[in-house]
């Protein structure tokens, strides 16, 4: 079709069919504010309600004002978008809005990276003339997330995420008119509904309304307690994205900066996630291979693809939608918890503390962490392996608050033992990652042949199902990749209805994996932020002298030293665990009366 | 809310399955769904709704979301006499509201709610399309014209 011409502020733009005025302004560096506004053109997400009307504009020969995101670009439109009337209009539409919002914003856990006041600053506001009345909501603190629905603007972005993208339905905008609020069913708090505790609702919310629970100050506290030993973990996607939060480029490898920082902040082990992800690789690398020889024995009760089972909200998804299927997901606990097991054991045992006075900290891109350590099988006598998980913006507030200059600290490097890993284990803060780093041992140890090329684009990328065949020397291995948990279960209905001819499959909850998980720096809907934390991993990969996780020597020692071999029985008590069925929706069929 | 839990009956819950099966368990015609189940159950107690929710394969937030949306759906059940009265035009300026404070001050019950006794329920409405009588009242299907504040204790004698 024929490209379409118009103005947007005398300036001619020439588009596709289809285009949105919003878009067509940014052609021609028109930045029109938006709230409710979405998209992630990398990750095919969109938000679009037209809803807030802080877009408007104002075009020639309409009689109302247009809102940009949800119109199309029309040959020989005359658009203006910074004319008095519409600056009055937008002035008025964030008054509105504003007019039903608590005023703490110097308090408010959002701000500085608030899309409202952010907003509300761009337009100049400095007086609300609409004096109405104000939202009372109950608060809503979950293990993991915190709903405020006092701050919530009703963009729905929280809501598409939740639906559209993750398929997960916890939240609904229930209500009309004044009394509207986004809520789970029933109103219940978030607790007892379906979340998954993703936190994709907090990474793309405008405001305040949702955020994570915080566990800054039981960090600093620990830290000054003399008599606690305070070790800290942290996992891949964390030194990807870390640097935004001062301001450094997306994509910005910190690594040996933040070790620095957590040096600083009087961590008595700074160690690395990374090391547990090698391990969790010697675990679930032996299951997939086992299960694999099993089936091709011929053996009817072995049941395949095997799933990864890293993702904390991937696993609260499944148990929550497909707990008939729970001999599907390996075993294996995530390198989070692994981590957590073998510090409280084998490390607490070398250095001679008590696993009561060792205080194991994770850093996280991810909110369900903050649940997953919460579970009661992650504990023993009550005491959990990992007592705390912290998000990457967690870990920057400390380090703000803490008088650490992040920007002008050296390079350090991880605590031995349990900060040492292979680029295999830095690649699981991406989607493909795990599996790739599956497939770099499970060839070696299935073949007994060194891998002649170690990276394997072929299961890259962000598309967000994907497929590849890898050949194990003659014998080809079907893998599936999926992130986002919508893609997830379309790949749990395929298995279900018999479809799907994987061997193994890995998925993630969020898109693009951990590097974009709910509790990274915020993307505030920046297109390619998510894809520049990726290529800063697999950099990473390339810059380790070790690429395969049973090279990691000190995976070797620990083998050696405590738990023998992989699926032993000490690795079976300490690395693996079980699946529940906590399907929400259960109707009793009930007795006639 | 949904923690207190309410016995369906197994028949009942039975006809909102078959219910859902005559809408080919489309989630595009969950009103409707809604419409047939509160005229089973007379209400949609959490319960009813996670059904619908489970048939139609939609999240049960979104069932929720729906009936909370629409005036017309109700999560309390209804008594066994709902009352209406209509707050139309021309039944408000003969004098409607009087006679609806009326049944208020004799049921002892506010505008959507239920009497103890389970006998009543009390709801307005707008229009039932009989303004030449106005105002009406509703008792069940049996509509009432030219309904004074005096006449409300005679209408209520008759269902009790």
């Amino acid at each position: 079709m024929d490209k379409i011409n118009l103005t947007i502020d005398h300036k001619p733009v020439q588009v596709e069919p289809g285009t949105s005025l919003l878009k067509a302004a940014e052609q021609v560096g028109i930045k029109i504010p938006t709230l409710c506004y979405l998209h992630l053109e990398d990750l095919n997400i969109e938000n679009k309600p037209g809803g807030c009307r802080i877009c408007v504009v104002e075009v020639s020969g309409r009689r109302n004002l247009a809102p940009s995101c949800a119109t199309q670009c029309q040959e020989g439109m005359e658009v203006r978008t910074n004319t008095m009337r519409v600056l009055n209009a937008r002035k008025t539409v964030m008054e509105l809005i504003l007019s039903d919002h608590p005023f703490d914003c110097l308090i408010c856990a959002k701000s500085g990276t608030c899309d409202l006041q952010k907003t509300a600053q761009d337009l100049g506001i400095r007086e609300i003339h609409y004096k109405g009345e104000q939202s009372h909501y109950k608060e809503d603190r979950s293990p993991s997330i915190i709903r405020d629905m006092d701050k919530c603007i009703l963009c729905r972005r929280c809501e598409m995420m939740c639906n559209e993208f993750q398929t997960v339905g916890a939240l609904w905008g229930i209500n009309r008119g004044f009394m509207s609020v986004v809520a789970p069913a029933f109103e219940q708090d978030l607790e007892k509904s379906t979340c998954t505790y993703c936190g994709q609702c907090v990474a793309v919310c405008p405001t305040g309304a949702l955020t994570e629970v915080d566990h800054t100050n039981q960090i600093i506290r620990a830290l000054a307690n003399p008599k606690k030993k305070v070790i800290v973990q942290t996992a891949p996607a964390v030194r990807a994205a870390l640097g935004e939060a001062f301001g450094m480029e997306p994509g910005t490898l910190v690594t040996g900066k933040m070790v620095s920082a957590l040096k600083e902040l009087g961590f008595d082990y700074v160690f690395d996630t990374d090391f547990a992800a090698d391990l969790t690789i010697m675990e679930e690398g032996t299951e997939l291979l086992k299960r694999l020889t099993n089936y091709l024995a011929g053996n009817k009760k072995e049941s395949l693809p095997i799933l990864t089972s890293c993702c904390p909200a991937w696993v609260n998804f499944f148990e929550e939608y497909f707990p008939e299927m729970e001999d599907i997901p390996s075993t294996a606990r995530s390198p989070q918890q692994m981590f957590g097991a073998i510090a409280k054991t084998y490390f607490a045992d070398k250095i001679g503390v008590d696993r009561k006075d060792l205080v194991v900290t994770s850093i996280m891109p991810c909110l369900a962490k903050k649940y997953e350590c919460q579970r009661e099988e992650f504990k023993t006598d009550g005491n959990p392996d990992v007592d705390y998980a912290l998000s990457t913006r967690e870990l920057a507030a400390l380090i703000k608050q803490s008088n650490i200059d992040f920007l002008s600290l050296p390079d350090s490097d991880f605590d031995k033992p349990m900060g040492e890993s292979s680029g295999a284990a830095v690649i699981f803060g991406t989607t493909g990652g795990v599996i790739e780093a599956a497939v770099r041992t499970a060839y070696e140890i299935y073949t007994g042949k060194t891998l002649e090329r170690i990276s394997f684009e072929e299961l890259r990328g962000m598309e967000g199902i994907r497929h590849a065949t890898i050949d194990f020397d003659g014998l080809p291995i079907n893998i599936g990749i999926a992130h986002g948990l919508g893609n997830a279960r379309e790949l749990l209905e395929s298995i279900k209805a018999g479809t799907c001819n994987f061997h193994a499959i890995e998925i993630m909850a969020c898109p693009g994996g951990c590097i974009g998980g709910g509790g990274q720096p915020l993307h505030h809907g920046v297109s390619g932020v998510i894809t520049a934390r990726q290529r800063a991993i697999y950099e990473e990969d390339l810059a380790k002298p070790i690429r395969k996780s049973h090279e990691n020597p000190y995976i070797k020692e620990l083998y050696d030293e405590f738990l023998g071999e992989p699926l032993s029985e000490k690795s079976h008590h300490l690395l693996h665990t079980h699946y529940f069925d906590r399907s929400k929706v259960k109707v009793v069929i009930p007795k006639t009366k | 809310m949904s923690s207190i839990k309410i016995e369906l009956h197994e028949n009942q819950v039975n006809e909102l399955v078959e219910v859902c099966k005559s809408f080919s368990n489309d989630p595009l015609e969950l009103i409707h769904v809604l419409h047939k189940a509160q005229s089973i159950f007379g209400y949609l107690p959490a319960e009813v709704q996670e059904i619908v929710a489970r048939e139609l394969k939609v999240p049960v937030a979104k069932v929720y979301g729906v009936v909370t949306f629409y005036s017309f759906f109700s999560m309390i059940p209804k008594g066994k006499n709902p009352i209406s009265i209509c707050m139309g035009t021309a039944c408000y300026v003969r004098g409607g509201e009087k006679v609806l404070e009326e049944f208020k001050r004799k049921l002892g019950v506010e505008v959507g709610e239920t009497t103890k006794d389970g006998l009543f329920s009390l709801n307005c409405l707008r229009c039932v399309g009989a303004c030449g009588l106005a105002p009406v009242v509703m008792v069940g299907d049996k509509t009432y014209g030219r309904v004074s504040p005096d006449g409300v204790q005679e209408i209520l004698a008759e269902y009790r």
